[in-house]
């Protein structure tokens, strides 16, 4: 069956099986490495991407069923050169260590900041409940998701200032 | 690497398409929502169908909450967290936001739907107890648009086993609102997002003087089907709420369930947990119901 879908701002289009996986469809037949591939039963989230703005698990979500869809995947949280805040605090707090489980949390994190701009330590580890770091890297998950929040904000707080 | 047998995906574009689609295809077509439960079987060869329907596109049609004065209606395709979100259902029936919090994760209540579960008829699950709580209704439609309802207790017929047949479908499910009612729900689990160890909903109707006018209690994962258990609700009618009632409805749940001990835990213990949560439900429904 033919599958056309916007993936990261690009129209798509491929034949597939209807079985396919969405994680798969992204890495294998795309080429979208950035989208981990962990648990295949939902449990890890390594492989949360967006259809259309919602975080789902790629692994549970047939390619076909994003046809006529948008998906985000990690790979188009960046601006060209510009690393969104949430890869930029991941950077400064050390959100990763072995980096297996941080596609799926950034996409996760960039979700809940564009919903709840302002956090608390508690939401952020709610909003990742489904999700596993075995470095057990929580603490600085959440404190880099804390500095992508803080720096939004004052970057807000400088564009208003200026307008 | 872990994929599905092959398969034929189609798309539905209405319910009834769907059902003509289900009446052509017969028993080798499935339904597929959320997709959450019924994904990971296919992956496993636990269920293999030669036709999966795929009804995401009608969320427009069954994605719902309509709060109305006698009855609260819900669309099959209403996702988890169209439910917890919704501050109408909460007022409406404070048991669904308790259990929607603890149901899977976050990103999993992105996609998974309250038929889904429902049809999914896992003993464990958690929208099974809530509904039974409820009283709920479930609303089958068949070839030709023709509607039955089901009680929840036809609704479940076994494990993993539902009222709908071949060539049907579950479009909605009917909550009776009734006056003086509190509601709420509570679950133990291993970790976050977990299936149930045991879980139970409890509901309870206040007549106008403060007496219980209507009790009901449902639990999860201590028997082949989420359950009411009527003589709870016998033993708490036109009684005055207490700790010693809740107590009684407790030792009831107890030794009315068929836990069976697993990788969760003992039977003893979720007999255990069965008695403790009951009265911890029923306690917090009255307080709700009198609030």
């Amino acid at each position: 069956m033919q599958v056309t879908m916007i993936v990261n701002d690009a129209e798509v289009t491929r034949e597939i099986e209807g079985r396919l996986l969405l994680v798969h469809f992204l890495r294998d037949v795309l080429g979208l490495t950035g989208t981990h591939w962990g648990c295949d039963t939902s449990n890890c989230g390594t492989c949360v991407v967006w259809l259309d703005g919602e975080p789902v698990k790629s692994c549970t979500v047939l390619a076909a069923m994003a046809g006529g869809h948008e998906v985000r995947t990690v790979e188009g949280l960046a601006k060209g050169a510009e690393l969104d805040p949430i890869q930029e605090g991941f950077m400064q707090c050390h959100g990763l260590q072995c980096g297996f489980c941080t596609p799926g949390m950034m996409m996760t994190c960039r979700a809940l900041l564009d919903k709840n701009p302002d956090p608390t330590d508690a939401e952020i580890r709610e909003a990742i409940s489904g999700q596993i770091c075995r470095c057990t890297g929580y603490s600085t998950i959440v404190r880099s998701v804390r500095w992508a929040s803080v720096h939004e904000a004052a970057a807000a707080q400088t564009e208003g200032a200026q307008a | 690497m872990q994929v599905p047998a092959p398969f034929e995906y189609e798309r539905a574009t209405s319910v009834d398409q769907a059902i003509g689609l289900l009446e052509r295809l017969g028993s080798s077509a499935r339904l597929v929502a959320g997709g959450h439960s019924l994904l990971p079987m296919m992956k496993l060869r636990l269920a293999t169908f030669d036709y999966l329907i795929d009804i995401n596109p009608l969320h427009a049609e069954l994605g719902y909450i309509r709060v109305g004065a006698g009855e609260v209606r819900i669309g099959a395709l209403t996702r988890h967290r169209e439910l917890l979100e919704s501050d109408e259902l909460a007022a409406a029936f404070p048991i669904f936001r308790d259990a929607e919090r603890v149901i899977a994760d976050p990103v999993v209540r992105n996609r998974g739907t309250l038929g889904g579960s429902l049809c999914q008829a896992d003993p464990s699950e958690d929208l099974s107890a809530v509904c039974t709580t409820l009283d709920a209704s479930c609303v089958i439609r068949g070839p030709g648009g023709a509607e039955r309802v089901v009680s929840m207790g036809e609704f479940h017929v076994g494990p993993y086993e539902t009222a709908v047949g071949d060539g049907e479908m579950l479009t909605e499910v009917r909550l009776p609102v009734r006056p003086g009612g509190g509601s709420a729900y509570v679950k133990v689990e291993r970790r976050a997002g977990d299936w149930a160890v045991v879980s139970a909903g409890a509901a309870v109707w206040l007549a106008p003087d403060g007496t219980i006018a209507d009790a009901r209690v449902g639990l999860a994962a201590v028997g082949p089907n989420t359950t009411g258990i009527p003589e709870i609700s016998a033993a708490l009618r036109g009684r005055e709420p207490a700790e010693k009632l809740y107590e009684q409805a407790g030792a009831i749940a107890a030794r009315s369930c068929d836990p069976a001990t697993d990788q969760r835990g003992s039977a003893d213990y979720k007999r255990h947990l069965a008695d403790e949560l009951t009265r911890r439900t029923l306690r917090t429904a009255v307080a709700r119901a009198r609030s």
